[in-house]
């Protein structure tokens, strides 16, 4: 039994739509406080003011923090563990009391949700979209204690619930510069997890990406997307990037959590390149995961945690995106070289200023082709 | 009084309760190794899983399709098979819970009646097939049981992705009509005057309001008390104990024994299927998501059997001390600390003493004979030992 559940810790992480970044990977949690400076779009206001960074002033000892896991369970080397390592900061930094629960199937949510609201938590985290029907329901249920959920939108815009999405397109289109200035064959691959989205936006900042590369270096590298229509499937992953590598591609970016894995496999196989998401994938093949698009959970929950206990009201929708720290490409860019990644670094600056405003959707894409010109 | 002694060391009841005992004592050995305080722990466990009415309804909730899948593995045994793939044929009833569950729409009655009618039936045949293959061509149930479960898990993830079930945008299915649902009193509860009975009363709200408390768990009873009638009191389970006991014996008596080993893999799969039918049901979700692993409700099934020593009442209690214990180990990580594998470590160890514990009874007869006084010293520690954990 055991062993199945280390199978299950690594590969049940897989389904879960979107992986979330290292929090090993220092940049992400050292620059905390940066993302709290940084004035968010969905929370313009006093973002600034409350960016208590290092200091405990102003925090209510009276708050206590917990969340709930996914099935993907605590040790998932992904966003669950991110969330919590965020949740561990808090603690480290303000003295607040956190805690989590881990759920082993769907059915516990609720139940794991009630046990938090029973030991006296008022701000309660869900971590992946799969338990929003039951912190829909908590929330409704105990309009006193404030919710919040990873990945997901507050969709019934409940008073008590923040919906907290990632700008996953911005680190899309940076690794979509990246692979665009990289390729020998001029051709690039995408491989999706489920379509939705939320995977959406890692496709269509991809593809912009690459647009933009081929503007600015004057290349002509088409994307071959394709969906596995699974987050747990390293088969189909390895089978559909074989095909994309056979068919002439060099680099293939997945967005598919474990389905990625096989993606990742099938480059070290045919010694390739494949684009790791959510943290820095690199270790899985050194000399084959050319570089990754992160997504820094523990830097949305950590600030996010902050502001509720300094006592301010959270809004119903944030989005978190480069200028929070909250998303990014990795450090290590040992395959590629220094001056793409400087290049790639000054999009994202591009991309802070205003000036680049990647697209999350195909209509957006659209546009934003047209833009281009 | 030695006597007394050994035949009370001999009550398989007494011997599991040891057993149950001496897990939760390795348990404390382990929690103390780890560094957290062992008794308090084990408090806080035993208090998560008992203390107030909600949890003791969440505990009931949660073992409800263990038990089953239990009685399921417990029958199997009855009758002489091993049948492993409680796992596959569970996964399989709640597909075709699922499937008839999210299409039909029929008044509530006559839904319960298709969805639960449609899971028993798949999870009866998938069971079934394990049967016709140990019956007719002689391969062990084990070894197909195994490969079912593995082609339960992926035609599980197959039909999650079909495009009649997959809601778009997330890894699972539409969840299943309403009037499918098994939970006592949804509706009322729902409804305002059931919110305002809710909110005045602390345990009714507790129970009723904060749980998804169904029919299962009444029909588990009832089913653990048929399978024993239909055991120890029908002609039919006379043979299926029969070709269980002595294969050849029975096929000398004329018993049809490929019949009899086919239906036993078909009762053992059918509550394995009622306990699916009562998971999508009665609790929520009530839909299917895509798995990277199985949920382990059949393979807990088979613990429950085991500690149950594969007595259909005895799973009732085990399945309970199983779904505390999962439903309590939650508890033990955010109140103590100490991770939920600790969990895991207790079952373990309770389901290898309970094990061992066929051996104590033999330990003694051959003691008794060869050096009385011995027997006496080794019958009254272990009878010490039982008192003191009463």
């Amino acid at each position: 039994m055991n062993m199945k559940k280390l199978v299950a810790g690594t590969l049940v992480s897989a389904m879960t739509l979107s992986l979330a970044a290292c929090g090993a990977s220092a940049p992400g949690t050292s620059t905390a406080s940066k993302a709290s400076e940084a004035t968010s779009a969905a929370a313009p206001t006093e973002a600034a003011s409350t960016a208590a960074g290092s200091t405990a002033a102003g925090v209510d000892s009276s708050v206590k923090v917990a969340m709930i896991t996914d099935t993907g369970g605590i040790n998932d080397q992904s966003f669950n563990q991110s969330a919590w390592e965020g949740l561990q900061k808090l603690t480290k930094d303000t003295g607040i009391k956190t805690n989590y629960i881990e759920s082993k199937q769907a059915s516990d949510f609720v139940n794991n949700f009630d046990t938090l609201i029973d030991n006296g938590n008022t701000l309660c985290w869900g971590i992946g979209f799969a338990c929003y029907d039951a912190i829909k329901e908590s929330a409704e249920e105990n309009p006193d204690i404030h919710f919040a959920i990873v990945d997901n939108q507050n969709t019934d815009q409940i008073d008590n619930l923040t919906g907290v999405m990632f700008r996953a397109q911005e680190p899309s289109f940076m690794v979509g510069y990246v692979a665009a200035a990289v390729t020998k064959t001029n051709k690039v691959g995408f491989v999706g997890g489920i379509s939705s989205p939320i995977i959406d936006q890692f496709e269509w900042g991809y593809k912009a990406g690459v647009a933009y590369a081929n503007k600015e270096l004057g290349k002509d590298v088409q994307v071959d997307a394709q969906y596995a229509e699974s987050f747990s499937d390293a088969a189909k992953g390895k089978s559909i990037a074989n095909k994309m590598f056979t068919d002439g591609a060099d680099i293939v970016y997945h967005a598919a959590g474990g389905t990625g894995q096989g993606v990742i496999e099938a480059a070290k196989d045919a010694d390739k390149f494949a684009i790791g998401v959510d943290r820095d994938q690199n270790y899985l093949a050194p000399e084959n995961v050319l570089t990754s698009a992160m997504k820094n959970v523990n830097v949305a929950v950590e600030d996010l945690s902050k502001k509720f206990a300094s006592g301010e009201k959270l809004d119903k929708d944030v989005e978190y995106g480069l200028s929070e720290d909250a998303v990014g490409i990795s450090e290590d860019h040992h395959l590629y070289g220094d001056d793409i990644y400087k290049a790639a670094l000054e999009i994202g600056e591009k991309i802070k200023a205003g000036e680049i405003t990647p697209p999350a959707t195909e209509e957006d894409y659209n546009t934003y082709i047209s833009s281009l010109g | 009084m030695e006597s007394k002694g050994r035949k009370f060391l001999k009550n398989p009841f007494v011997l599991t309760v040891i057993a149950i005992i001496l897990g939760f004592l390795v348990a404390m050995v382990v929690l103390a190794a780890a560094g957290f305080p062992p008794l308090k722990s084990v408090g806080i466990l035993i208090k998560s899983m008992v203390g107030k009415p909600k949890d003791i309804a969440a505990v009931v909730v949660k073992s409800t399709p263990i038990i089953f899948t239990g009685l399921g593995v417990a029958f199997a045994i009855k009758t002489g098979l091993f049948n492993i793939g409680a796992e596959g044929q569970y996964m399989m009833g709640c597909v075709a819970a699922v499937a008839a569950g999210a299409v039909l729409d029929l008044p509530a009655p006559l839904e319960i009646l298709a969805v639960i009618l449609a899971a028993v039936l798949a999870s009866a045949l998938y069971g079934g097939i394990v049967g016709v293959l140990k019956a007719k061509i002689g391969i062990h149930e084990v070894i197909t049981s195994i490969m079912l479960n593995w082609i339960a898990l992926y035609f599980n993830n197959w039909f999650t992705n079909t495009r009649l079930y997959h809601k778009p945008a997330t890894i699972g299915t539409y969840p299943i009509h309403e009037s499918a649902y098994t939970m006592v009193l949804y509706h009322w509860k729902k409804s305002e005057a059931g919110r305002a009975v809710l909110k005045s009363n602390d345990f009714l709200k507790q129970v009723l309001g904060r749980n998804d408390i169904n029919m299962g768990f009444a029909v588990a009873v009832i089913a653990a008390i048929f399978v024993t009638w239909l055991l120890t009191r029908t002609k039919k389970g006379f043979e299926l104990r029969s070709v269980g006991s002595n294969i050849d014996a029975a096929r000398y008596t004329g018993i049809n024994v490929s019949k009899n080993i086919i239906d036993s893999m078909m009762i053992s799969g059918a509550l394995c299927g009622l306990g699916a039918a009562f998971y999508i049901t009665g609790q929520s979700p009530h839909l299917l998501n895509t798995l990277s692993a199985t949920e382990n409700v059949g393979f807990n099934g088979l613990s429950v059997a085991f500690i149950a020593q594969s007595s259909p009442i005895g799973c009732i209690f085990a399945g309970l001390l199983f779904g505390g214990l999962l439903y309590g180990g939650a508890s033990l990580q955010s109140q103590v600390g100490a991770p939920t594998e600790i969990i895991n470590i207790v079952i373990g160890v309770i389901v290898f003493l309970v094990a061992l514990s066929v051996i104590i009874p033999q330990f003694l007869d051959k003691h008794v004979r060869k050096a009385a006084p011995k027997t006496e010293t080794v019958g009254t520690d272990k009878k010490k030992g039982a008192g003191d954990a009463k």
